[in-house]
């Protein structure tokens, strides 16, 4: 079986995901994972590390016209590179630019389509792709019927390798792109300044109402700081104006899988369980020995979010200094 | 300007779900189903646009009879007319062909819809019918700006925004933030009867993907609960350690 990942690039660097979806290919058995990056500027791009990431082979689709994304064209891109490359599987990690890419590819190539995969197995030669449904209420065990199949891999869920491989071959891809490939182009990103995004990191600290008001939030931040993590918000809190919409884990926010989620003051209604389920590890602290997000988590502490947190955020300096 | 704007009839976000008995879905018994909160923002945009530009403002959903009362819904709020594309749902890229063949033909100058529908939260639709429709496309969109042809998107991204400019006609899906969906008045959900539903009949090709089970998620949480009672250092403390030596998160 042969499978394609797509490399994610931004700004010159593969993002993370994609190293983890080479693991997700593992996982299916493949005999030949290869990768396609789509660039304006493929020298900057190709790293000793993307090199030597673990695929044999790196097929670059290079065009000027990449310095301004568009979705439409990397879809054709990748589509091309799949054919060229022979692939019956292409993986693409589920990122905010991968969820919005897969299912073009899978147009492209008359593929079936799982999006947000968070498991593989195999059975009787068959692969079949979990993907959480209904906000993570319920999981989907979902087989693709087409030759050519199509998946997108939910970060965080598998662990990229830090060995360095030998290096992949590079082969250069032309496409022929025309106007209308580029009627959407990103202009610009504008990045939060200096802020952990909740849906990359490894550790979210989130305040739900328990924190009375948006004056309190520097216990949240303070706490985030000392775990080195990123600071999310419950839907209430979002809704009060408290925090911006960014910030929401849920099923109308973001839905995240750390491996360490710390709530603070949330009560844990279903719409929230829905986003942070999936999480490694979870902890709760709230007043109230009965909310519902204790039935989730793994460690918890009843008690008073004021009093707690200025203990926890010291005790926390001691361990990780 | 002809707006057109995809719903979707979905299980209320409070839900509990169920599965059916062949384990393959979810049991649809007492579940309340909602117009897609997303859609909500799709709609509102839709309707505003028409305020200032004068137009049309066209919903459409794939599905059963039921699906009307998402069109219902979007029409309560404003919209003018809907249509119901009968057909079965059996994987996503078949509701995105029926959509597509239904859409074709209208000659659309903004195709709209909400980023995801919150029962498959697959965000495949709009994509699928960027590619389908050949037309530019925009997700995940908090922000538009439409100056002429020219449109101005913001889409949200990890750690910020992009901003992404294409053209009419085109497709937006909507992300929370867009704006502030209005309630429907009376008087409004009143009107919604009479106004017209158009039924046509959807075909797509055979599925491409086949749900082999439904499950609900299940994994052991070790659940410890210490109580902070008085002494929130020692509580802090040990959940630390526990975090620390036990968890091995930290």
């Amino acid at each position: 079986m042969n499978i394609l990942v797509y490399f994610e690039e931004r700004y010159g660097l593969v993002r993370k995901p994609s190293f983890e979806a080479i693991e997700a290919a593992k996982s299916i058995g493949a005999s030949t994972i290869s990768a396609v990056i789509v660039t304006s500027d493929s020298s900057a791009v190709l790293t000793e590390s993307v090199k030597k990431s673990g695929v044999s082979k790196i097929y670059v689709v290079e065009d000027s016209r990449f310095l301004h994304y568009s979705s439409r064209a990397a879809g054709k891109a990748v589509a091309e590179a799949a054919k060229a490359s022979n692939a019956d599987v292409v993986i693409v990690p589920a990122t905010g630019r991968g969820k919005d890419l897969a299912p073009r590819i899978a147009v492209r190539l008359e593929a079936g389509y799982v999006p947000d995969v968070t498991s593989f197995a195999v059975s009787e030669g068959k692969i079949l792709a979990t993907h959480p449904v209904y906000a993570g209420k319920a999981n989907a065990t979902i087989e693709v019927t087409t030759p050519k199949k199509v998946y997108s891999t939910r970060p965080n869920l598998w662990k990229a390798s830090k060995e360095l491989f030998p290096d992949a071959s590079v082969e250069k891809v032309s496409v022929s792109f025309d106007e209308k490939d580029f009627l959407e182009q990103t202009k610009e990103l504008v990045l939060s300044q200096g802020k952990l995004d909740v849906a990359e990191a490894d550790i979210i600290v989130t305040g739900g109402r328990g924190l009375k008001g948006p004056e309190n939030w520097n216990l949240i931040e303070n706490l985030a700081a000392a775990f080195g993590a990123a600071t999310g918000a419950s839907r209430a809190v979002v809704d009060a104006g408290w925090r911006p919409h960014s910030e929401q884990v849920g099923q109308t926010g973001k839905t995240v899988s750390p491996t360490l989620y710390v709530a603070i003051g949330v009560s844990g209604a279903i719409q929230h369980l829905a986003g942070m389920s999936t999480s490694k590890t979870i902890v709760a602290i709230n007043k109230d020995a009965n909310a519902p997000i204790f039935g989730v988590c793994d460690y918890g502490i009843v008690g008073d979010a004021f009093e707690v947190l200025p203990h926890l955020t010291e005790e926390l300096k001691k361990v990780r200094h | 300007m002809k707006i057109i704007v995809c719903v979707s009839h979905v299980p209320d976000t409070t839900t509990k779900i169920t599965l059916a008995a062949d384990g393959k879905n979810i049991d649809p018994t007492g579940v309340k189903f909602i117009l897609n909160p997303y859609d909500e923002f799709a709609v509102e945009e839709a309707l505003k646009l028409k305020e200032k530009n004068g137009g049309e403002v066209i919903a459409i959903s794939v599905g059963t009879d039921t699906a009307k009362e998402a069109i219902r819904q979007a029409l309560a709020m404003g919209a003018d007319k809907g249509i119901l594309v009968k057909g079965e749902k059996s994987d996503s890229f078949s509701v995105a062909q029926m959509l597509s063949d239904a859409i074709k033909p209208l000659g659309a100058d903004l195709i709209l819809m909400g980023k995801q529908s919150i029962d498959f939260d697959g965000m495949e639709i709009g994509p699928m019918l960027s590619e389908l429709l050949d037309l530019p496309a925009a997700a995940v969109v908090t922000g538009l700006m439409i100056d002429g042809y020219t449109v101005t998107a913001e889409k949200e991204v990890e750690g910020g925004k992009e901003i992404i400019s294409l053209s009419l006609p085109c497709i937006i899906a909507a992300q929370k933030g867009l704006n502030e969906p209005r309630y429907p008045s009376l008087p409004n959900i009143m009107k919604a009867k009479s106004k017209p539903i158009e039924e046509v009949a959807g075909s797509a090709n055979s599925p491409r993907t086949l749900v082999i089970k439904m499950d609900k998620p299940e994994k052991k949480r070790m659940n410890k609960i210490l109580k902070a009672d008085g002494n929130p250092q020692s509580a802090a403390a040990e959940l630390v350690k526990l975090l620390h030596e036990e968890a091995k998160v930290i």
